[in-house]
């Protein structure tokens, strides 16, 4: 951190805020069409940034490559989550499920550690480049690059859901998946699109990310925790509240750490969800009910 | 348009079984092309049961079930709709966070993937007209409209899909009676629209007086059928599910 001071810590928790406001979009995203909190969101992240240093300094791939070829394999993975661990439980309660997903990123976890073992790659960034100076905040071109993909995805992912057929299709299954089954909706493919979806969503969080924070196998936990804060704080199933639920969590973290302790910074963000669970509960327990008895 | 002795939909010895109880023993019936059937009997007889092995909800342990002659058994429920069976599920299951337009557009998910933009334009306009309370609610989330509103909504949105036979489950359980009648006149009126339709109704009087035909289901098995006028003179069916509705009408 070159600048010091109120305007460099707004721009890291802006940063910081539109990493998490990504992740809590792969959330919203499994979230809106099934029912389910996807824990592996966080794993989806790490996998992305993980395939991006693989690509570029491994295979020696040009960077756009090593940047766009992980969306298209963490979309496979997600997909194949769906397709080896949900699907075959489809008759179970939501809450196993959910459960399931946490089994699933703390395999994903394993499997990372085994594959990369424990050390943490670099990615360039994506573009070269002076920091900007602004308001007395240095602010780096890849907190740009972050900037812009948190919106555009966002932005995107809205569009897709409220505008297009299919994206109609993917809530439909969420609100009554009985009658989206009757009005001839794939139900199981819609799910598994929602998790392909997230996990490309989750890739674009992990190489836009990578220049910054040097990806790890075990970094999916506090990204996953904390796009949840994110999430539950901006309402879930909300893109635009999950870019400000964000955006304020890593404002909280950033100004946190900055003025308060930088020994507590993760515990800021879980400070947070604890207030808005205590006083919006129903935001949470809001889950299950969301979908038809079976 | 059919072949010579055929029916549009016909059930032989249909047999399903869930959560390792069969809840059809065996059920053949048909339904002919313009016809109304109702399918009556008391709670667990297997009237919705029937419907959902139709839709391809539920799996068939044994039998055969034939659509214009093609057979239905384990085909998807999205393929049993392309073929032209749409169901109007128990307790309307409207999507209730969106419109009523966007509803009745969901209807025709398949024919939209189809790119027939033209044609679900016209429907929907079609319908709209035939339901006006819809019409002027065009806009409002679904959730928010009374549970006869709600009803039509379902029939409408199941009306998208241009079915050849409509299955209807219960469509007046739990509305007003003056509603429940704007229902079934709804119903007699769809037929003359030259729709056919599979009726299940626990208002066995008034199910039996919209119908052609009937069959009186008793735990999964069909115990009587005919048509419409045999079944309401039958003592039977009088003694068993008519007396309370002979006080109430």
């Amino acid at each position: 951190m070159d600048g010091s001071g109120l305007p460099q810590f707004i721009a890291t928790g802006i940063t910081q805020g539109a990493i998490y406001a990504l992740v809590a979009v792969g959330f919203n995203l499994v979230y809106s069409a099934t029912g389910i909190i996807n824990f592996a969101q966080g794993e989806f992240v790490m996998l992305g940034g993980m395939f991006a240093v693989t690509c570029y300094s491994m295979l020696h791939l040009p960077l756009a490559l090593a940047v766009v070829l992980p969306i298209a394999a963490v979309m496979l993975v997600g997909a194949g989550v769906h397709y080896f661990t949900i699907r075959p439980l489809r008759r179970a309660h939501l809450l196993t499920l959910i459960m399931v997903t946490v089994g699933v990123s703390v395999a994903l976890r394993g499997l990372a550690k085994v594959v990369w073992g424990a050390d943490a790659y670099p990615l360039p960034p994506f573009s070269a480049g002076e920091s900007l100076s602004l308001a007395g905040a240095n602010i780096n071109p890849q907190s740009l690059w972050v900037m812009a993909c948190a919106a555009a995805t966002g932005a995107a992912l809205t569009l897709f859901l409220r505008c297009t057929l299919q994206g109609r299709a993917m809530v439909a299954c969420a609100l009554n998946r009985r009658a989206a089954q009757l009005v001839g909706i794939r139900v199981e493919r819609m799910h598994m699109w929602a998790f392909a979806l997230a996990g490309g969503v989750g890739a674009i969080a992990g190489s836009v990310l990578a220049p910054i924070a040097l990806p790890s196998y075990d970094v999916g936990l506090a990204l996953a925790l904390k796009g949840f804060c994110a999430a539950v704080l901006g309402g879930i199933g909300s893109n635009a509240g999950a870019l400000l639920g964000g955006v304020l969590v890593g404002l909280l973290e950033s100004l946190g750490a900055g003025y308060v302790s930088s020994g507590y910074k993760d515990a800021f963000a879980f400070f947070v969800l604890l207030l808005v669970l205590l006083l919006r509960p129903s935001g949470l327990l809001n889950v299950p009910t969301r979908r038809e008895e079976r | 348009m059919l072949p010579d002795g055929h029916s549009l939909l016909r059930l032989q010895s249909v047999r399903v079984a869930y959560d390792g109880v069969e809840a059809l023993k065996g059920i053949s019936l048909h339904v002919n092309e313009g016809e109304i059937v109702a399918l009556v009997g008391a709670n667990g007889a297997g009237k919705s049961t029937t419907l959902n092995a139709i839709s391809g909800i539920l799996p068939l342990r044994a039998g055969e079930m034939e659509f214009l002659g093609q057979s239905l058994v384990g085909r998807r429920p999205d393929e049993i709709v392309a073929l032209g069976i749409t169901q109007v599920p128990e307790g309307r299951q409207v999507f209730s966070e969106m419109t009523v337009l966007d509803n009745l557009r969901m209807g025709a998910y398949l024919r939209l993937r189809r790119r027939d933009r033209a044609g679900v334009r016209e429907d929907l306009e079609r319908i709209l007209a035939m339901f006006p309370l819809l019409d002027e609610r065009r806009r409002q989330p679904a959730g928010t409209l009374s549970g006869g509103e709600q009803q039509m909504l379902a029939v409408g949105r199941a009306l998208m899909a241009r079915p050849r036979l409509l299955l209807l489950d219960e469509p007046t359980i739990g509305l007003a009676p003056q509603v429940a009648h704007q229902i079934l006149e709804t119903i007699a009126r769809l037929r003359e629209q030259g729709t056919t339709i599979l009726l299940v109704e626990q208002n066995v009087l008034a199910s039996l007086r919209v119908a052609d035909r009937g069959y009186v289901l008793e735990t999964g098995r069909v115990v009587l059928e005919g048509p419409s006028e045999e079944l309401l003179r039958n003592r039977d069916v009088q003694r068993a599910y008519l007396g309370k509705d002979y006080e109430e009408v």
